[in-house]
């Protein structure tokens, strides 16, 4: 089965690393995919506040042009990595499925632009590729450094499980776990998994957003998590990147490795860091690194 | 209703006033608008919103309710109640990071994250929203940015919000944007999809058929988003 990846804008900036460590995911796991041509923003959660329909039609847009391009594929599979363009696709097919005249409106404008919408497609987020399509048995069978010792806190923050996903729990969700169990990693039970890191807010309104990142980190680094793992660009740049501001705020030291879930996989499948977006992250994951050749953790 | 009347306070003379402000407390029946919560609810697509039980679930979800000046539960009553001012002027609103904790936990089934974007369109579309603050700033900005580009470019939409609101942030996060800049995470380039003329008929077309207008080139988004 071939998929269709809509990766959205955040993949191509701040989440770059992201996309990369993905698709070289998607590749050693011989998963096939087809980027969305001329894709458009999916709207966020910035245009929903403004314009409701406009917001529905721009993600209407992507649905369609992916049921367009995979005309010839008996089924259309989105995989849509970024967690609010995960959300919001799947908000637009089940609102408009609730709403029947909304999507009168919205499907005769696509008309106008030569675009067919149907619900057809399916809504993917990769965690829900890896661990149903692919399986953890496969991925296990796959595993080529296994991640021995290293203590994982599996984030997947607020849109990737709520509210409209149905491929995990949404309280506890376990897939993220599994995939790090597989990879023979250890995983942290925390309830931080589903909340809120912030998200824009730390753009906007810092004083409220800082304490939401501190206290994730904080909880991560009482459990002895030796790498948080994030499923969302924006929850990995507000874990990441903004250390340490929190540091200074809080009087605190919560330095801890924050990386996409898929990069920790593809080190665990033996992928090269480089082609993973490594590099591109704030601080080296020395301490990973370390951990997989039979060392001591460095920070705790 | 006019502002005036919103902060009507008792008949003081000049000498009382400089010595303390004295408020009315309460809202008479009368001046409540008693149509908001129908336009809410509508707006939301939550006819659900009247069978809040004001259990109060949904505040102790929130992981931002502590800095709200009236948490979820008291915003529902307060939409119900008509307190249309008070609602549209409060941070809470801006403050919904849309994680939608809320919605999930809801034992009456209310989308409270859904009514919260009723009350940003209802705030922005009634010139009530902050316009200093960042949050309203940064949806407005965002808006325009993706109508005229179909993407969304984190740079410049950054440093926009913060010449906007406060310059001084700008300076501030300059660091943190030269390392991003560095590691390739973050350019000044504006992104753009190639067919932006069809993009934007087909949000005209959706505005046309629909019932309802959103003026988007109203003068107060303007403002906001011109820098």
């Amino acid at each position: 089965m071939k998929y269709i990846y809509y990766p959205g804008c955040s993949l191509k900036s701040t989440g770059k690393l992201y996309e990369e460590s993905l698709l070289a995911v998607f590749d050693a796991l011989d998963i096939k995919y087809e980027e969305l041509k001329d894709w458009n923003c999916c709207g966020a959660t910035a245009y929903m506040a403004v314009d409701e329909k406009k917001a529905f039609v721009l993600a209407a847009r992507n649905i369609a042009l992916a049921e367009q391009q995979f005309k010839e594929e008996e089924e259309v599979n989105i995989v849509a990595p970024c967690s609010a363009c995960y959300m919001i696709l799947l908000k637009t097919q089940k609102f408009l499925e609730d709403n029947p005249e909304d999507m009168a409106v919205i499907k005769a404008a696509l008309k106008e632009s030569g675009l067919d919408y149907s619900a057809k497609a399916k809504i993917r987020h990769p965690i829900d590729v890896l661990v149903n399509d692919v399986g953890v048995q496969e991925i296990t069978r796959r595993i080529n450094k296994p991640l021995k010792g290293i203590r994982v806190a599996s984030y997947y923050g607020c849109q990737t499980v709520r509210p409209y996903s149905t491929f995990d729990d949404q309280r506890n969700p376990v897939t993220m776990d599994e995939l790090f169990k597989a990879a023979g990693a250890e995983v942290v039970e925390w309830t931080m998994k589903t909340r809120c890191c912030g998200a824009s807010l730390t753009g906007t309104i810092q004083e409220v957003a800082l304490p939401l990142s501190y206290i994730i980190l904080h909880e991560a680094k009482k459990r002895r998590a030796d790498v948080v793992t994030t499923a969302c660009s924006l929850c990995q740049f507000n874990l990441e990147c903004y250390q340490t501001n929190i540091d200074a705020k809080f009087k605190t030291d919560t330095k801890i490795d924050v990386i996409y879930f898929t990069q920790l996989l593809g080190l665990a499948l033996g992928l090269d860091p480089k082609k993973l977006g490594i590099n591109r992250l704030f601080a080296q994951p020395e301490n990973l690194y370390k951990i997989m050749e039979g060392g001591k953790p460095v920070y705790v | 209703m006019d502002k005036t009347v919103f902060a009507e306070s008792f008949a003081l003379d000049n000498a009382a006033k400089d010595i303390v402000e004295i408020r009315r407390r309460i809202k008479y029946e009368g001046e409540l608008d008693k149509s908001f919560r129908d336009k809410i609810a509508k707006s939301a697509h939550g006819e659900k919103l009247y069978g809040c039980i004001q259990c109060g679930t949904c505040s102790a979800a929130c992981p931002v309710s502590h800095y709200m000046d009236y948490t979820p539960r008291k915003i529902i009553q307060m939409v119900r109640e008509g307190f249309k001012e008070e609602v549209l002027t409060s941070s809470t609103v801006w403050l919904c990071a849309s994680c939608y904790a809320c919605t999930v936990e809801c034992p009456k089934g209310i989308k409270i994250t859904d009514v919260m974007y009723a009350l940003k369109r209802e705030s922005i579309l009634g010139n009530y929203y902050p316009k200093k603050s960042p949050a309203s700033i940064l949806a407005n900005n965002f808006f325009n940015q993706v109508l005229n580009n179909g993407r969304n470019s984190e740079g410049p939409l950054l440093i926009k919000m913060y010449l906007k609101t406060n310059p001084f942030m700008l300076f501030k996060n300059m660091a943190l944007g030269f390392k991003l800049w560095m590691r390739g995470r973050i350019s000044l380039k504006t992104e753009k999809i190639k067919d932006r003329k069809a993009l934007k008929k087909l949000l005209q077309s959706v505005e046309d058929k629909s019932n309802y207008k959103v003026k988007v080139n109203s003068s107060s988004l303007k403002e906001a988003s011109a820098v």
